[in-house]
């Protein structure tokens, strides 16, 4: 009598990604199955300007958030541009996928995906540099994190150099 | 939305094709509801041509799927009431060509119904009679038998000693489905309908209705009276039959097939009696309509329904349905709020925004999480980026003009979405507009909201950030910067008596000292509550409190994360300095102290303690209410911990009860196996008994547990209570004796409040109703309070 029809039930803001930590300590599946009842998730496309209140201040609106983790640039030691949010609940997490994920924090579009749960080391950047690996490579200019790409950064003062 | 299914995408070209040839029966099925489902959505042939197509389709199936196609038809109707008259023209199609499906459809219905009333699922079970009034319409269902079911409703209204929410429902339903099919049984049976119009219309009368003032966004009666549900429903239904049932708003694709429909044979429904009344069955609490539009408010295009038509009617319920419908995905809401069938004949943007606020400020609480009503508006202003924003702009405005007499639980909503809102579209907003709050008394609902919604938006960026969006006029109600405030800063406070130990704690904690070493500094912290002489053992020393919280704090200010490191490191001598309660109550008081320009900090320190058992909620609450924190008791910031607070107190017991329910369903696992294998094994006969035993062990102690947890949440309930009866009381008395006016915004704020504490932790709090009337809320107390407590009784009813 109570048929669940999967044509109405789609909840698709709540399904994990493509994206695998490729450092994860197991194979896909056991990835795959920590990520599907996690309540960790990743954060990204932050400011290094956004500090942990906002983060909690921002999450909190769709649960109460156990533990935030600011991601740090792995030489400086400073925010670089990403976290983890971990909530008491799973219910928290979810909502927080379909309501917070790709809204603005800082006047920025912030990007949440599942996560398989912190570990110690994950909340370093694993950029060549110390930060993100997308912004070692990005070509924009951003302001909030930390102006150009680090390899775009490196052609800059060839080119200045030419133009006189 | 389409759900690519894995299968799909991995498209090997030929393989998929024959998988798709060779058509397994649960891929049919699949596909059947992936059919029924979309029918009625966007397409690029007409609605009527394709559910000719899908009658076709379904009639063809019947023969191996009936069942299956029986039980999609059936979730449908249940799951889908905005498509109501798509569903009920499908069935009035398949009846006409096959009359026994017709009546096996109509049979599995009514088994639906009474399973869903028995489950408490009252609202689907409104969905399901409507449909099954639809069918009278598509000539499914004869108008006589639907006649009867409606009157083994109504007659539920003269059972005695039922709540009255068991009755209101049976009138309800009724009253919902007459849009749909009031002219069809007019036609037909006008002398029962009569009968049954009036007989309604004398329970309406009878009814009691203390409960309104409670639900009611505005106190207010203009400029649209915030009327009770029935109410409103009955006044549309007798407008409805002045216009002699002539509903033109309904999309009722079945007349397209009338020649069709009227050649088929109809069915009779089975007799239907109301299930009686069960002692725990949970009707739909009463509600109050919102409504915040009129015809005045939408300048140009189409004109607002009134709101005693029908449409109006139609229009809100189907307009929550979808809501309810596709809440989880934010897209695909917003696109099927904004494809309305009809919209063009109405001013579609008001309708949607009236809902929608409708629901975030639905009391007791709204039916979805708060947050995804302000990502449905941001969602429906990038798909209608000309006209939505204004639209929302106009409401936010209406919605200020009106503070004063707004309900405090919804000025909080209000507060928590505009500030959510304008931080993603950069904080524009034409704040002049608003001046005029610049010359009311602070304590004004004006200049208290302008001034909460500068507080929140600076959580969600920085204070420089606030300075600059508003016009330097607006300074008084910009918020403080969120700096920690150090009473030991510097030389300056060397004369105070803490300072020398602040100094000394301070190097201690700098140098990794353990916790016996720092133990030993406080201990030669002096006690400003002690004789020097005075030798009656430790009474507690409010300045080692003072001393060690406000050293700790400081060096841990960085951020949330530092000085919960700070509280965890710490934590046995936080312990240590707070076993009384006067202890706990002075650790808070130096929390705000150090603290008091960041209430958010203030918020989640007082979390952690809580979790980490430093404080307990009592405490919190009498923190809150103390003198000292007189002067900041209509801040928003109270309030949210307070509820923070309470809600951790209600998990915590959940918590516990849940534990009891697992240990207890193991034990009765385990007994039952032991009865099945007992004999086989001596031993293992004595290993399962000595199982039992621990488990026996266990249930005790959880079941000690949970009593202790319901007794602590019953005396955090009685503290807060007795704190606000005091609080009122004190504040009307004095009114009294100097002929004052009692309500000042405090008292307004202060009773909003009692009601918000009511109403935010209801369920819990019936738990405790007897203690509490007879302890607290008797005949003896002010009436004001007590109507407060009346209100509250009579949502039960």
């Amino acid at each position: 009598m109570s048929v669940k029809l999967n044509a109405l039930f789609s909840d698709s803001y709540v399904d994990i990604s493509q994206y695998r930590d490729q450092h994860f300590k197991g194979n896909r599946y056991d990835q795959e199955k920590l990520l599907k009842q996690s309540n960790t998730l990743y954060v990204g496309n932050l400011s290094f300007y956004t500090t942990e209140d906002q983060v909690h201040e921002i999450f909190s609106k769709s649960g109460d958030v156990k533990r935030i983790i600011i991601g740090l640039d792995k030489v400086k030691k400073t925010a670089c541009g990403f976290c983890f949010v971990e909530y008491y609940t799973r219910t928290g997490a979810e909502n927080a996928m379909r309501f917070i994920n790709g809204t603005r924090l800082d006047d920025r579009i912030i990007r949440t995906d599942w996560d398989a749960g912190f570990k110690e080391g994950r909340q370093y950047g694993r950029g060549k540099s110390g930060g993100q690996v997308r912004d070692e490579y990005r070509q924009d200019y951003d302001p909030a994190r930390g102006g150009y790409g680090k390899l775009a950064s490196q052609h800059r003062p060839t080119e200045a150099q030419n133009t006189f | 939305m389409s759900r690519r299914r894995h299968s799909d995408s991995e498209n090997e070209g030929g393989q998929a094709h024959k998988r798709r040839r060779t058509s397994e029966p649960i891929e049919i099925e699949d596909r059947l509801e992936s059919l029924i489902c979309r029918v009625g959505e966007k397409s690029t042939s007409s609605l009527e041509s394709n559910l000719e197509g899908l009658a076709g389709v379904l009639e063809a199936d019947l023969p191996n799927y009936k069942n299956k196609i029986l039980r999609i038809l059936c979730a449908v109707a249940r799951l889908l009431p905005e498509k109501l008259t798509v569903y009920t023209t499908l069935v009035g199609l398949l009846n006409a060509r096959n009359y026994n499906f017709g009546g096996e459809f109509v049979e599995a219905m009514i088994r639906q119904l009474k399973e869903t009333l028995k489950n408490n699922l009252y609202n689907e079970a409104v969905y399901l009679v409507r449909f099954l009034s639809d069918l009278v319409n598509c000539h499914v269902i004869a108008a006589p038998s639907m006649v009867a079911m409606f009157e083994n409703f109504v007659s539920v209204t003269q059972e005695e000693d039922v709540p009255q929410v068991r009755s209101d429902w049976f009138v309800y339903v009724v009253l919902s489905c007459l849009p749909w099919v009031g002219k069809e049984l007019y036609e037909k049976k006008d002398v029962e309908m009569d009968r049954l119009l009036s007989q309604i219309e004398g329970y309406l009368k009878r009814r009691v209705k203390t409960h309104v003032p409670m639900l009611q966004v505005w106190t207010a009666e203009k400029p649209h009276p915030q009327e009770e549900y029935l109410d409103c429903l009955w006044a549309q239904i007798q407008k409805l039959k002045k216009d002699r049932w002539q509903e033109r708003h309904i999309l009722r694709p079945y007349i397209a097939f009338d020649s069709v429909l009227c050649e088929a044979l109809q069915h009779n429904l089975p007799p239907f009696t109301p299930p009686g009344h069960m002692p725990d069955a949970q009707y739909p609490m009463p509600r109050v309509v919102f409504r915040m539009f009129d015809y005045t408010d939408a300048p140009e295009g189409p004109v607002m329904p009134g709101s005693h038509s029908v449409e109006r009617f139609v229009i809100e319920e189907n307009l929550h349905c979808i809501i309810k419908t596709h809440w989880r995905e934010r897209k695909t809401c917003a696109a099927q709020l904004l494809s309305y069938p009809g919209k063009n004949k109405i001013p579609l943007n008001y309708h949607i925004v009236e809902v929608i606020f409708g629901e975030l400020f639905q009391l007791p609480s709204p039916p979805h999480i708060d947050v995804m009503y302000t990502t449905l508006l941001i969602e429906l202003c990038k798909l209608q980026p000309g006209s939505l924003p204004q639209v929302l702009a106009q409401a936010t405005e209406m919605l200020y003009m009106r503070l004063d007499t707004m309900n405090s639980s919804c000025v909080d909503r209000l507060i928590n979405w505009f500030s959510h809102h304008l931080s993603n579209f950069q904080f524009r907003w034409s704040w002049d507009d608003w001046s005029d709050c610049l010359t009311m008394d602070l304590e004004k609902p004006k200049p208290k909201f302008v001034k909460e919604v500068l507080e929140k938006s600076m959580r969600l960026s920085y204070h420089q950030r606030i300075v600059d969006i508003v016009p330097p006029t607006f300074s008084a109600l910009i918020p403080a910067e969120p700096i920690f405030s150090y009473k030991y800063e510097d030389e300056s406070a060397s004369s105070l008596p803490g300072y020398p130990a602040s100094v000394t704690v301070g190097n201690a904690i700098k140098n990794r000292a353990s916790n016996e070493e720092i133990l030993t500094i406080l201990k030669e912290v002096p006690n400003p509550n002690q004789e020097d002489d005075d030798d009656e053992g430790e009474s507690f020393n409010p300045l080692k409190v003072d001393v060690f919280l406000q050293t700790l704090l400081h060096l841990a200010a960085k951020s949330f994360s530092h000085s919960f490191s700070a509280l965890g490191k710490f934590h046995e001598i936080l312990k240590a300095l707070t076993e009384s309660d006067e202890g706990k109550l002075h650790i808070l008081k130096v929390v705000y102290d150090v603290w008091r320009n960041h209430p958010q900090m203030i918020a989640v320190l007082v979390d952690k303690m809580i979790r980490t058992q430093i404080v307990d909620c009592a405490a919190v609450a009498n923190w809150l209410f103390s003198q000292d924190m007189a002067h900041e008791f209509t801040r928003l910031f109270i309030w949210e911990i307070l509820h923070s607070t309470i809600r951790k107190m209600d998990k915590h017991v959940q918590k516990i009860q849940q534990e009891l329910e697992e240990a207890k369903d193991k034990l009765e696992k385990q007994q039952h196996k032991r009865q099945k294998d007992s004999g086989d094994d001596e031993d293992m006969d004595k290993n399962s008994e000595d199982e039992e035993g621990q488990l026996e062990e266990q249930i005790e102690r959880l079941q000690e547990k949970v009593e202790s947890a319901q007794s602590e949440q019953k005396n955090l309930f009685l503290v807060i209570f007795q704190r606000f009866i005091m609080l009122l009381t004190e504040h009307l008395v004095r009114c009294e004796t100097g002929s004052v006016d009692i309500t000042t915004p405090w008292y307004k704020n202060c009773v909003g409040r009692l009601q918000q504490v009511f109403l935010m932790h209801h369920v819990t709090i019936q738990q405790y109703m007897g203690t509490l009337e007879n302890l607290l809320f008797t005949a003896e107390l002010d009436p004001h309070i007590l109507a407060v407590y009346q209100q509250f009784c009579a949502l039960q009813l």
